[in-house]
């Protein structure tokens, strides 16, 4: 019996079409847009200026405050302007355009393949590594490395959880990583171990990697402390609540984190991201980025140089087809649809997904026919049909105390609901304000 | 009659007697004082029960009246000073004047003006299309055209008007209570002090960014360029990160700055026309 | 691409269920009581659920179109399952006037005052079927003795049915006599199985109506909760009834069997709408339901009890909804 989460959990169809495709490396763009907040925290601080010559590796906005991450060139060339420029979000934020000359990097990064697996430093200095050169957690959540590894006085950390679930349909990035660039995760994984001073590492995968789990398997033995071990294909195993769960059998409390139950969770790109920061001294500046779809003439995995504009992405990808509605930025559950194709990739994409009409339209909106489907699949065990309602009526209070607030926003509802409410819709508004509420009460 | 009938009568009465003054004790063992001003204040108010005091309900505000000192901060927008005098002499205190107020929307981004960049698809609530992203046109700060504003109105004073995509206020309808401002969640429409025959000047946009993106976004974006500033003799228009602002309380309506805007982002409503200059007139949402 | 791009917020994958879907599934469970029924009670079975559905549907229409002026909804297939759940607890013989007026009565007043599907606090199959009752209790309690094809609708023979005559014996005369007693014809086990008894159109052929419950819970339209917990109240309250006095009371797989438990149990306290939403309310639910039933088969003065169980507990649904919520994720971790 392969191990899982108890409660809730939907499967949606898995179209997992790139997972046979070898990780490419996507040409230089002519031009990147670089925005200077990739992460969860203060946005960095650009210390370039228009005119500057930059070289790849180079640190173009300063991190500001401990949550908050480092920026670094992706690209050698000249910044044509620091200015506000639309990204993934659909607002605007400051960013740093670079006009794209050669591929010049900074001596000190070391570009060859050669797999390094001794580790000099200390733990202290991994975290102080990780947070120059800019490591966030690129599951998609972009929280900073550094803060992550650094384990509040009080609390207690024994073991390391490596999230190679991928539990979203379409994307494959990871998968291609663990298996093209198996040593070098398992050095990652080393890294953050010796960082977080623990002796034991669980790597989780899900059961639809079959080729990824056996070279794993078969490698993780020569690495002290670290096992691999296989999950059932559910969805969100890859939330670090239920992935917890499902190794540990330990639930962080509401309201906490996962440090609160002795563990941190980290996605296997960001353990290869800090093995060639610690290693290679190669800041983030790259990721690999799924582009992929049903109808897509060639879905396939690039290794992308973050700023490079998504409309390059998939021109290489073998161009939008014609019967494309909506394109996504991430997996279809979690991402965001894009209105204009002429943003940059940041640290936290993961994939772009293309969905036809037909794919992508809504059906109409039905009354609530309490058929409770929305709760039987609910992840952390709230009710999705209530939730909704309050935030409509705007009993916001009401909302607080069934803790709307638990909500992850994993999209198993909406995805489930026979009368195609807009559950997520709404429970996301009714956060935003429950959150407000809470933020002044905070204040008084 | 018979000896049952009797009883029945009897015992019945008796009981109904024993209940009804068991209520008068209790009610008056556990009955609440309140100061008898509170009803008659309450029943001057106009029973809106909207909040546009700032008070959950009519009852509320009542209360805050009888309990202040003074009339500092507490005003009925609904029922207006007429109300607001009704309630002095009950009191026996003075009612400050405060000036009549109407929502004013500040957008022109009409479906002519504002080119649509992208289809939005989700529930159809505008603070639900914000927090997703701009919107579906390239100004991110416009009007997102789903009715916030239009549902929060108690007083049916908004409608949406489907030709232009944007939402439309009654003047002679509207109370200024507010409701619509809050439901708003790109604070696009202010409280304007109210003008004879309902004239109004304002710019009709709210869009922050420089210039260039505005104009490209909307062809009658404020590209805040300062022109109105200088031709206003009293000091009612400021220009903050690239939008121009008419004061409405400093405002005197003079309309020298309407020709002076190039991108028509001047509105000028309830006007007669003017006898000189044959300006283009851009699409205006008319009230 | 010349066409705009669609933004709508996530998840941007569906799993294409819907209501329509869902009452149809229903329906479906429903057509093995139906062709047993035909077979005991023939063109009977056949006229009356005809006349439900067909009155369900158009009031529904009317008033959603006249009265409420709204989108009529019909074809989300609800009007048709409270049809068909109506008829299938009402006499073969009922004249066809009444099972319309039971229709009106069950979506006019019992869906369409509430705001129609999802608002209403009652079953509308129910409401109408009891208003029926208590209003015409001389029709609604004549049931049709079983012979096929030759069963006349207007002229049937009637009979009572097994716990009617239980019913009228509690406390009088041995249970285990009257079981035993040939002129009373009691069916045994395999009639009551195979559907060769009296009753109301839906509830005599329990086969048919377990093959329903299988179906659905296969395709996932209902889960086992509510109608297990129904049947192993009724089996465990009934079963020490027996077990301490077998001569004034039925064993429990009799009454299992008999009356309108299973049609109840599986088709009518399954509502979504009236039916609690965590399990651990739907456990209480069940077990409310099977008390009263045979509260008011034993001891009551009705022999049948599951439809005013089944109204009883509907009107606590609201109550265990506000105390019974599912266990939250990390919830039992901040309190122990």
């Amino acid at each position: 019996m392969l191990k899982t989460f108890p409660k809730g959990g939907v499967h949606p169809p898995e179209n997992k079409i790139s997972a046979g495709i070898p990780i490419e490396i996507m040409p230089l763009p002519e031009q990147v847009i670089i925005p200077v907040c990739q992460h969860l925290g203060a946005p960095a601080e650009p210390v370039v200026d228009k005119g500057d010559e930059v070289k790849a590796g180079q640190v173009i906005a300063q991190s500001k405050g401990f949550v908050s991450a480092n920026i670094h060139s992706s690209v050698s060339g000249k910044v044509l302007k620091v200015d506000k420029m639309l990204d993934a979000s659909g607002y605007k934020q400051t960013s740093i355009v670079i006009n794209v000359q050669d591929d010049e990097w900074l001596d000190s990064v070391d570009r060859s393949n050669t797999l390094k697996k001794e580790i000099s430093l200390t733990g202290e200095e991994i975290i102080k590594k990780c947070a120059e050169y800019g490591i966030v957690g690129m599951g998609g959540a972009t929280f900073p490395s550094h803060v992550k590894l650094s384990i509040p006085p009080g609390k207690k950390c024994d073991v390391l959880i490596i999230n190679g679930v991928e539990c979203e349909p379409y994307l494959t990035s990871d998968h291609r990583l663990m298996l093209e660039k198996t040593e070098e995760l398992l050095t990652g994984t080393t890294l953050l171990m010796k960082a977080l001073g623990v002796s034991s590492a669980l790597i989780g995968i899900e059961n639809n990697k079959k080729d990824a789990i056996k070279k794993l398997e078969g490698l993780a033995d020569k690495y002290e402390g670290i096992s691999i071990h296989t999950l059932k294909v559910k969805y969100p195993q890859g939330a670090e609540k239920q992935l917890i769960k499902a190794l540990i059998n330990r639930e962080v409390p509401s309201g906490g984190l996962p440090v609160d139950v002795g563990t941190v969770v980290h996605n296997v790109g960001t353990a290869y991201a800090v093995y060639e920061a610690i290693q290679k001294n190669k800041p983030l500046v790259e990721r690999v980025i799924t582009v992929s779809g049903k109808n897509m003439d060639k879905p396939i995995n690039l290794l992308t140089r973050i700023g490079t504009p998504l409309s390059k992405l998939i021109e290489h990808a073998g161009g939008l087809p014609d019967n494309t509605a909506k394109v996504v930025n991430g997996g279809p559950m979690m991402g965001k649809a894009l209105g204009s194709l002429e943003v940059p990739v940041t640290k936290g994409t993961s994939g772009i997904i293309i969905f036809s009409e037909e794919e992508s339209h809504r059906n109409e909106t039905g009354p609530c026919i309490r058929c409770t489907k929305c709760i039987s699949i609910c992840p952390m065990g709230l009710e999705p049909y209530l939730l909704m309602t309050l935030t409509e009526k705007e009993l916001f209070d009401r909302a607080e105390k069934e803790k709307i607030m638990d909500c992850m926003e994993c999209g198993s509802c909406s995805f489930t609901c026979p009368a195609n409410r807009p559950l997520l819709d709404y429970i996301r508004l009714g956060k935003a304000n429950v959150g407000k509420i809470i933020r002044e009460r905070k204040q008084k | 009659m018979s000896s049952a009938v009797l009883i029945t009568i009897i015992s019945l009465s008796l009981l109904g007697i024993t209940a009804a003054l068991i209520l008068y004790f209790v009610a008056q063992k556990f009955k609440v004082y309140e100061d008898p001003r509170i009803d008659q204040v309450e029943a001057a108010l106009p029973g809106a029960n909207c909040g546009g005091c700032g008070f959950a309900g009519c009852r509320n505000f009542a209360e805050a009246l009888v309990k202040s000192e003074t009339f500092e901060g507490l005003n009925c927008p609904v029922g207006g000073n007429e109300t607001m005098e009704k309630v002095a002499k009950i009191l026996g205190r003075e009612a400050p004047e405060v000036e009549p107020r109407v929502a004013v929307i500040r957008c022109n981004g009409t479906h002519d003006n504002r080119k649509k960049t992208s289809h939005y698809d989700g529930a159809l609530n505008c603070t639900i299309a914000h927090n997703l992203y701009g919107g579906d046109t390239d100004c991110p700060y416009g009007c997102l055209g789903l009715g916030e504003c239009v549902d929060a109105c108690d007083f049916g004073a908004m409608y949406m008007d489907n030709e232009t995509g944007l939402p439309v206020v009654i003047d002679d309808k509207c109370v200024a209570c507010g409701a619509c401002v809050k439901a708003c969640p790109r604070n696009i429409i202010e409280l304007r002090k109210k003008a004879r025959k309902d004239r109004k000047i304002y710019v009709s946009c709210v869009n922050k960014d420089k210039g260039g993106p505005a104009r490209k976004a909307c062809s009658v974006a404020c590209i805040g360029c300062g022109k109105c500033e200088k031709v206003c003799n009293f000091d009612a228009i400021t220009i903050e990160n690239n939008l121009a602002f008419i004061d409405s309380d400093k405002c005197k309506l003079c309309r020298k700055c309407e020709p002076e805007c190039p991108t028509g982002a001047i509105l000028e409503i309830n006007f007669p026309p003017r006898k000189t200059e044959q300006k283009k007139e851009p699409e205006k949402a008319e009230a | 691409m010349n066409k705009l791009l669609t933004v709508s917020p996530s998840p941007h994958e569906y799993s294409r269920e819907s209501t329509k879907k869902l009452m149809y599934g229903v329906v479906i469970a429903l057509v093995p009581a139906f062709l047993a029924t035909i077979w005991f009670f023939g063109w009977a079975a056949i006229i009356v659920t005809a006349v439900s559905v067909v009155s369900c549907i158009i009031f529904e229409f009317l008033i959603q179109k006249f009265i409420l002026r709204k989108k009529p909804a019909v074809s989300d297939g609800s009007a048709i399952v409270t049809g068909l759940l109506l008829a299938f607890c009402l006499p073969t013989n009922l004249h066809p006037g009444l099972v319309i007026l039971g229709a009106l009565v069950a979506i006019g007043i019992g869906k369409m005052t509430f705001g129609g599907l999802g608002n209403n606090p009652f079953n509308p199959a129910l409401v109408g079927r009891v208003f029926l009752f208590l209003s015409f209790p001389v029709q609604m309690t004549t049931w049709p003795v079983p012979s096929g094809f030759k069963t006349s609708y207007t002229d049937a023979i009637t009979g009572a049915t097994p716990l009617s005559i239980l019913n009228e014996n509690y406390d009088k005369i041995a249970i285990d006599k009257v079981m035993a007693d040939p002129g009373l014809a009691m069916p045994d086990y395999q009639q009551l199985f195979w559907g060769n008894t009296g009753g109301s159109l839906g509830e005599i052929a329990a086969f048919a109506l377990i093959l329903g419950l299988v179906y659905m819970l296969i395709r996932k339209i209902i889960t086992w909760h509510i109608p297990v917990s129904i049947l192993l109240t009724v089996t465990v309250f009934t079963g020490t009834l027996w077990l301490t006095n077998p001569e004034a009371n039925a064993d429990p797989l009799y009454h299992l069997m008999t009356g309108g438990l299973l049609l109840g149990a599986i088709f009518m306290a399954t509502d979504y709408v009236t039916s609690p939403m965590s399990k651990k309310g739907m456990i209480v639910y069940g077990i409310g339901i099977g008390i009263i039933t045979v509260l008011i088969r034993r001891f009551g003065a009705y022999p049948e009890g599951v439809q005013f169980a089944i109204l009883i507990m509907n009107a606590f649904t609201p109550l265990i909804n506000i105390y019974l919520k599912p266990s939250r994720f990390g919830e039992e971790v901040k309190n122990g």
